[in-house]
């Protein structure tokens, strides 16, 4: 094929727009800052999480960045390792956006620790029978990897290395999407998790958010950079992420189903798809309808599914449905009481057998969103210092199959 | 102190040799920097080193009358300290105040029989908590004892996430009337540790010695390894079961008469 004639440039980022989004992601950013100080001063009190939800809405935003990270580097991976040039122009964003993403949920679960101070013992105590010390060696591969990879997509000379080490991106990705849904697959003592299909089912998830999150960021920073940006590029990834969301409904269903069949687990299930009140309404509200089926009627539907809004929509629509669907997981997974003594009634001082409240509180709130903020803040300055967004998408630039005259 | 304490030891006469030995150097020492400023020298153990020669267990009979669980409560929060962490603000906050031990009653919804039973950590010889720890804090010694080193705790709380037994505490506000021999701290998580510092003295757990002094023996300690020992013996007798035993954690705690 004809060589890349796509030309990269930094965008201007000096209108007052600009300004004004760094400006309020760094508000955001340091609103988060403040309330993690505030918890530290004050302890865990302060926060909705309990000694019986020990891990609440921060790691819900926490979890999601990391696990939409792995997913927002499928466009480069779609371009390098399984060769869909048209989606190569949009590497570089992809792993901008990847790194920026798991950065902000790192710093969310960092910031939320009881003794964030101590992050030098996380980093050379090393427990290498936990998941999560593998986690913390693959969260840390993937940013070496993935900003080698783009800095080979970026360095003439090294253009033809770039597609072995997409290759590796990409297998570090799946263990890294691996690893993050074995924290809670691992867990044998919550009948909530205990489940291996949690690998596969955030891997999944992971595609869908992923994605989700970077239509958004591709269609706000051309709009915002007056680039040109095709109906082509977009349509392809509205196919895929549709795609993605229904893998990720199969693995929802799949995991219930299989669920509902052991009679074992019909107290969780009773739970999350009956009885569960606010996790119950989440499950089928705001994951199944608002997360998946809408946005999957949005996109192929042939009116919205033409219209840049019915896309983003639709978008926006997966991402508060990846954070209900982690609500669930995390908190509600949570609040089903631990089976002490299976088929009895248990009670105590400490909360048995009882589900139990979580009412999250501003600061934890806060420090999730911070999250978000720093991610895209690092995508913000990023545009602006590194020659990473193509200048044109136009259908001509993109489409393999344009017809000018059309 | 130490001298009381090695009147208690009753054990094989190899270990009161070693005893013997040991005896010049275990004293404890305390020094008097400036008025009001002391240094405290920790206690050596006078056991030696734990080893997996012992694996130190507990049975609890749940047969016993009810009343003797609350005693076994309040003699561990006045061991360990923990209990009074809500005397600063005033107000104790059930969700969130640390709890070692606690009493747990069940019912049978089919029958309606009931029993209620003390629950801590299980000192389990697979330890879903041990596993997952990323720093290595949460650790299980020789001899069986399940502990948290505090000092490498980051306070992510996955072991309390992975614990079949809700038995650990996170430290979610400053603490008071800390015990020497148990440092505490916000934004860590803490447990029972089978009164490690006693044990390793030669002692019972507190909650073990206080039913003894009200006359009970419903919970009984020792090492599970000694054919001879008491507990060995009991649970070689009786047959005895252990909470979620089908997750293969292997607790040492051992319950009968649930």
């Amino acid at each position: 094929m004809a060589a890349d004639t796509t030309i990269y440039k930094e965008i201007e980022g000096k209108g007052g727009d600009y300004y004004s989004l760094v400006g309020w992601l760094a508000v955001m950013a340091a609103a988060g800052f403040g309330s993690m100080l505030y918890m530290e001063h004050y302890g865990h009190v302060v926060t909705g999480m309990t000694n019986a939800v020990v891990w609440g809405t921060p790691h819900v935003f926490a979890v999601f960045l990391i696990v939409a990270a792995s997913g927002a580097l499928n466009i480069a991976s779609i371009s390098s390792v399984f060769g869909k040039t048209q989606y190569k122009p949009l590497a570089r964003l992809s792993t901008i956006t990847a790194v920026a993403l798991l950065a902000g949920g790192l710093m969310v679960l960092l910031l939320d620790l009881g003794r964030p101070d101590r992050l030098i013992v996380a980093m050379t105590k090393y427990n290498f029978k936990s998941i999560f010390a593998w986690n913390i060696i693959l969260y840390s591969g993937f940013f070496v990897i993935v900003l080698t990879y783009l800095w080979m997509m970026m360095e003439r000379r090294m253009v033809p290395y770039s597609k072995k080490m997409g290759l590796l991106a990409f297998v570090w990705r799946l263990a890294l999407t691996t690893g993050t849904g074995s924290i809670f697959g691992f867990l044998v003592a919550r009948p909530g998790y205990d489940a291996a299909i949690m690998a596969p089912m955030f891997i999944a998830m992971s595609f869908a958010f992923g994605l989700a999150i970077f239509i958004l960021v591709v269609n706000v920073a051309y709009r915002a950079s007056n680039r040109p940006l095709g109906d082509f590029i977009l349509f392809e990834m509205r196919n895929l992420l549709g795609v993605f969301i229904a893998a990720a409904l199969y693995f929802t269903v799949t995991q219930h189903l299989t669920n509902l069949y052991a009679a074992e687990h019909a107290g969780i299930e009773a739970f999350i798809l009956w009885d569960g009140g606010i996790y119950t309404f989440f499950f089928w509200v705001v994951q199944i309808g608002l997360g998946a089926l809408f946005p999957l009627a949005l996109l192929f539907n042939p009116a919205t599914g033409r219209s840049c809004q019915g896309i983003m929509i639709a978008s926006i629509l997966v991402i508060v449905g990846g954070l209900a669907q982690l609500y669930i997981i995390i908190i509600g997974g949570q609040a089903f009481p631990i089976p002490l003594f299976p088929g009895m009634e248990v009670s105590s001082s400490f909360f048995d057998g009882a589900v139990h409240p979580y009412v999250p509180s501003l600061l934890e709130i806060l420090l999730g969103l911070s999250g978000m903020a720093v991610s895209l803040l690092i995508i913000a300055i990023a545009v602006k210092y590194l020659p990473l967004m193509p200048t044109s998408l136009s259908d001509a630039k993109v489409d393999p199959n344009h017809v000018a005259a059309e | 102190m130490t001298d009381k304490t090695m009147n208690t030891v009753d054990s094989s006469p190899v270990d009161a040799t070693k005893r013997t030995l040991l005896k010049g150097g275990v004293a404890a020492a305390v020094i008097t920097l400036a008025p009001g400023i002391t240094l405290r020298t920790v206690e050596a153990a006078v056991t030696g080193p734990a080893t997996q020669a012992k694996r130190w267990g507990m049975l609890i009979d749940a047969t016993a009358p009810e009343g003797v669980w609350d005693l076994a409560v309040e003699a561990c929060k006045a061991e360990q300290g923990w209990g009074s962490d809500h005397n600063k603000s005033g107000k104790a906050n059930a969700a969130t105040d640390p709890q070692w031990i606690r009493k747990v009653s069940i019912k049978n919804p089919k029958t309606g029989a009931k029993a209620s039973l003390p629950v801590m950590c299980q000192h389990c010889a697979n330890p879903p908590c041990v596993d997952v720890c990323p720093t290595g804090a949460s650790m299980k010694r020789e001899d069986g004892i399940v502990l948290v080193d505090k000092h490498i705790c980051i306070g992510c709380r996955y072991c309390m996430m992975a614990c079949p037994y809700s038995a650990r505490s996170f430290v979610h506000e400053p603490v008071e009337m800390q015990k020497p021999h148990m440092p505490r701290g916000k934004g860590t998580v803490e447990g029972c540790t089978m009164c490690v510092h006693r044990v390793d003295k030669g002692q019972q757990p507190a909650c073990v010695e206080a039913l003894n002094k009200a006359g009970s023996d419903a919970i009984m300690f020792g090492d599970l390894n000694d054919p001879k020992s008491d507990i060995s013996r009991a649970v070689s007798k009786y047959v005895t079961q252990r909470i979620r035993a089908d997750l293969g954690v292997e607790p040492g705690v051992h319950y009968r008469g649930i």
